[in-house]
């Protein structure tokens, strides 16, 4: 399967929702724009969980652009469309891997948001590229996690590193990179515990972790990966922000995408924090990954709009 | 926790507030953002746009813009509505005399398995005995998982490693737990996405076969306007009674648990509020509401005072106050007690006035000042602390502060701190509750608004006022007496 296939086959029920939702705003003989239908379209932004700021500068563009005019169906989505694109505008960003050496990847985000899958997912394609992968499972305090990605560990064939529970996650972090750099694999992953933005304690110690990668290789860690449950509302936001205070994050991974959240937290945390969004996750199994693109996200979203048309 | 909805509305409610009259037009521009804080907040469209319109209706009525105070009165009625849209709720598990089933469900990663061992302790804790059931087959290690919560508050737990099919895992638990004489089985389910028609049809089929008492979604409090489609679904697939909102510690706006409850009309019975398993609250509306107008949220700090300290302790501690013999011993012994209530700025957030300051506590970390201090304590011999002000030298300042691994002046600070605290509550104590709320208000004003300040000691008394007459008597008296030691001293010379 294609990658785009792959996102549109995550986005399915998304743009089932959103489709059948903007259509029925317009009548077949075209609709008049004015308040009412103006509110109506907000609506359906706003259920994108895209946030008030984006929603209301999308209205505005199509506010001055049509207010007053019987419109068809697909101008006003071109203008949906074209904004959104620029509000995304980002080229597509794979992990960029170091020129020499292995590249350390740090994993962080909030608790149950889909961080052990998508390492998971990022150690399948590594794997599938043909490059030797080491997993550190940094993540000592939840219960059974070091299990679990042990689990996939194997399932990947990947070698993974550990430490006792409760133990200290910068010290396995440091034996990861070791280990990393002993066997002369291409990629190293670190897992880390699961945290709420606003735990400094917590936060502190991801910092600590964060430095302790780049003590035996200086440029580690080359990516710092944010990720971000899809179905996330508006602390969304205050996600990204508090990361990337934290730990200089370089992009996100969009977990979950495959149920009907939109996950269109990520245009605001775009405009708001610059974040840019790597992949998006879009099923259960280890290859449901896919490299995120503005336009096809955009397209994919509105494809069957356009169809119907 | 709704920290930030509370801001978008407090500052709406500013707006309002600064219009020296109250017109249906500026009345609309405030109303518009209560409605975007609502929004921002991730309540769900349908659910605010129907908040708004019983809100308009009422605020733009006669009786709020003519009313005396409307901004006051419009507070009431915002926080009338949230109630009405949270409300009623109903804390009882239900559980019967023999053995009593209760099912959790939800998205992935919404925090069943951690809500799981919370119920469990919970129920634990109320005189019943629970039994864990490890019903997710399906994420890795999510048996571990719960085996390892199970171990940790030594509760039982059902697992079959072998097991493929959580039918039958549920219902053979159901079996073993006659057998062991559990009371209440949890069962912790996989999570699973609402459009799953698989899995959906599973959780039906455990539904059927194990017929649970009650059902709960277990809800991310981070959850955006999708909130609203999974509750429904689920709530369609099984008739939930209830849902457990989890993640409620961070800055979630929590806005989720407003649609919830508008959209599926599913109550929220429990909230968790933390990663360690005795946190886990019972849900009050009207106490929400409170919170997220910023009225504070009294009741339920005194909930938790009542539950977690040691009401001997604080018995002992007034009488020893009341007499006057408060000493830094008492002072550590109190912090103690204040720890065991939670986080600090939580404890802050509940009462009336001090939501801010939270805020401004922000980056201070309150907890780990609070070990300095019992650090400092704990370096003074027993007389030191019964009596600081008078013992304390240099000297022994400067032993204190090395041995606590502190700065001296640190030591200085504390013992002011002390006596300022000890001189407030012996007044305190001789006041009536009025006088002492009262107090209590200039203090959070004053002193403890500034982490770094200090409670001011009390104002001494500058003495008696003389009258005219008195003065000159006295005066004649020193002049008197100086007169007098001239004389000793010509004599003497």
């Amino acid at each position: 399967m294609g990658l785009f296939d792959k996102f549109k086959k995550g986005l399915e029920k998304t743009h089932d929702l959103l489709r059948t939702d903007i259509r029925d705003l317009f009548k077949s003989e075209g609709q008049l724009v004015d308040e009412e239908f103006l509110d109506g379209l907000f609506e359906r932004l706003i259920r994108s969980d895209m946030g008030v700021k984006a929603g209301q500068e999308i209205i505005d563009e199509v506010r001055t652009a049509y207010r007053g005019r019987v419109v068809e169906m697909e101008d006003v989505l071109d203008t949906i469309k074209k904004k959104l694109k620029e509000l995304l505008a980002q080229p597509a960003d794979p992990i960029r891997f170091a020129d020499s050496g292995p590249t350390v990847i740090m994993v962080c985000g909030v608790n149950g948001c889909g961080k052990t899958t998508s390492i998971a997912k990022l150690g399948q394609m590594f794997h599938e590229q043909g490059k030797k992968v080491v997993l550190g499972a940094a993540d000592t305090f939840r219960a059974a996690a070091v299990e679990q990605l042990t689990v996939w560990a194997n399932r990947l064939g990947a070698e993974i590193v550990t430490g006792p529970e409760g133990g200290d996650p910068a010290s396995v972090a440091h034996r990861a990179v070791a280990r990393a750099l002993e066997i002369n694999a291409d990629v190293c992953i670190v897992d880390t515990a699961g945290r709420l933005q606003t735990q400094q304690n917590l936060m502190q110690q991801l910092t600590k972790i964060h430095r302790v990668l780049g003590k035996q290789i200086p440029e580690a860690p080359h990516e710092v990966i944010l990720v971000l449950d899809a179905t996330t509302g508006q602390n969304g936001i205050s996600q990204a922000k508090h990361f990337t205070e934290a730990v200089q994050c370089t992009g996100i991974i969009l977990a979950k995408l495959d149920g009907t959240a939109k996950g269109g937290v990520v245009v605001a945390i775009r405009s708001q924090v610059g974040l840019p969004v790597k992949y998006v996750g879009v099923g259960e199994t280890a290859d449901d990954l896919a490299l995120f693109e503005p336009d096809p996200f955009v397209e994919a979203l509105f494809e069957d709009v356009e169809a119907i048309k | 926790m709704f920290e930030s909805l509370q801001q978008g509305i407090g500052s709406a409610m500013k707006t309002i507030r600064g219009h020296a009259k109250l017109t249906e037009g500026n009345m609309r521009d405030g109303l518009r953002l209560v409605q975007q804080a609502l929004l921002e907040a991730d309540v769900s469209f349908p659910a605010v746009k129907d908040f708004m319109a019983r809100l308009t209706e009422q605020a733009l009525g006669e009786k709020v813009l003519k009313s005396l105070r409307p901004e006051e009165h419009l507070i009431g009625i915002v926080h009338q509505e949230l109630i009405n849209l949270m409300g009623p709720v109903d804390h009882s598990l239900h559980l019967r005399g023999d053995v009593t089933v209760l099912m959790l469900c939800g998205l992935q990663g919404s925090g069943k398995t951690t809500t799981c061992g919370k119920l469990g302790r919970m129920i634990h804790e109320r005189g019943r005995k629970p039994m864990l059931v490890a019903a997710d087959l399906q994420r890795p290690a999510a048996i571990q998982q719960l085996e390892v919560i199970g171990g940790q508050l030594g509760l039982p737990v059902y697992a079959d490693k072998e097991a493929t099919d959580p039918v039958t895992v549920c219902h053979n638990a159901v079996k073993q737990a006659k057998q062991i004489g559990a009371e209440v089985i949890i069962l912790d389910t996989a999570g699973r996405l609402h459009i799953d028609a698989e899995l959906m049809a599973q959780l039906e089929r455990i539904d059927k076969r194990c017929n649970p008492e009650q059902i709960y979604l277990v809800v991310d409090a981070m959850t955006g306007q999708d909130a609203v489609n999974s509750a429904k679904a689920f709530n369609e697939a099984l008739e939930l009674d209830g849902v457990i909102m989890t993640k409620l510690d961070g800055d979630a706006r929590g806005g989720a648990a407003l649609s919830v409850k508008a959209v599926a009309d599913v109550p929220i019975k429990f909230i968790g509020t933390g990663e360690h398993m005795d946190a886990l609250e019972e849900f009050h509306p009207e106490r929400m509401a409170g919170r997220i107008l910023g009225m504070g949220d009294v009741v339920s700090l005194v909930e938790q005072a009542q539950q977690k300290l040691d009401q001997d302790e604080m018995a002992k501690q007034e009488a020893k106050l009341r007499k006057g013999e408060f000493t830094l011993d008492d002072f550590k012994k109190m912090l103690g007690q204040t720890k065991k209530l939670g986080p600090l700025n939580k404890v802050m957030g509940m009462i009336p006035g001090m939501g801010n300051m939270a805020d401004a506590l922000g980056d201070v970390d309150a907890e780990k000042d609070m070990k300095r201090l019992v650090g400092v304590i704990d370096s003074m011999t027993p007389e030191e602390r019964r009596n600081p002000t008078k013992t304390i030298d240099q000297s022994r300042r400067r032993r204190i502060a090395a041995g606590a691994g502190v700065e001296p002046h640190e030591v200085n600070e504390l013992v002011k701190q002390f006596t300022g605290m000890a001189d407030l509550m012996k007044r305190m104590s001789s006041m009536s509750l009025r006088e002492r709320m009262k107090t209590m208000q200039q203090v959070a004003k004053g002193g403890m608004m500034d982490p770094g300040g200090r409670l001011s000691k009390q104002k001494q008394s500058t003495g008696k006022r003389l009258t005219p007459k008195e003065r000159a008597k006295q005066k004649k008296l020193r002049e008197k007496e100086k007169r007098r030691k001239k004389r000793d001293e010509k004599r003497k010379g």
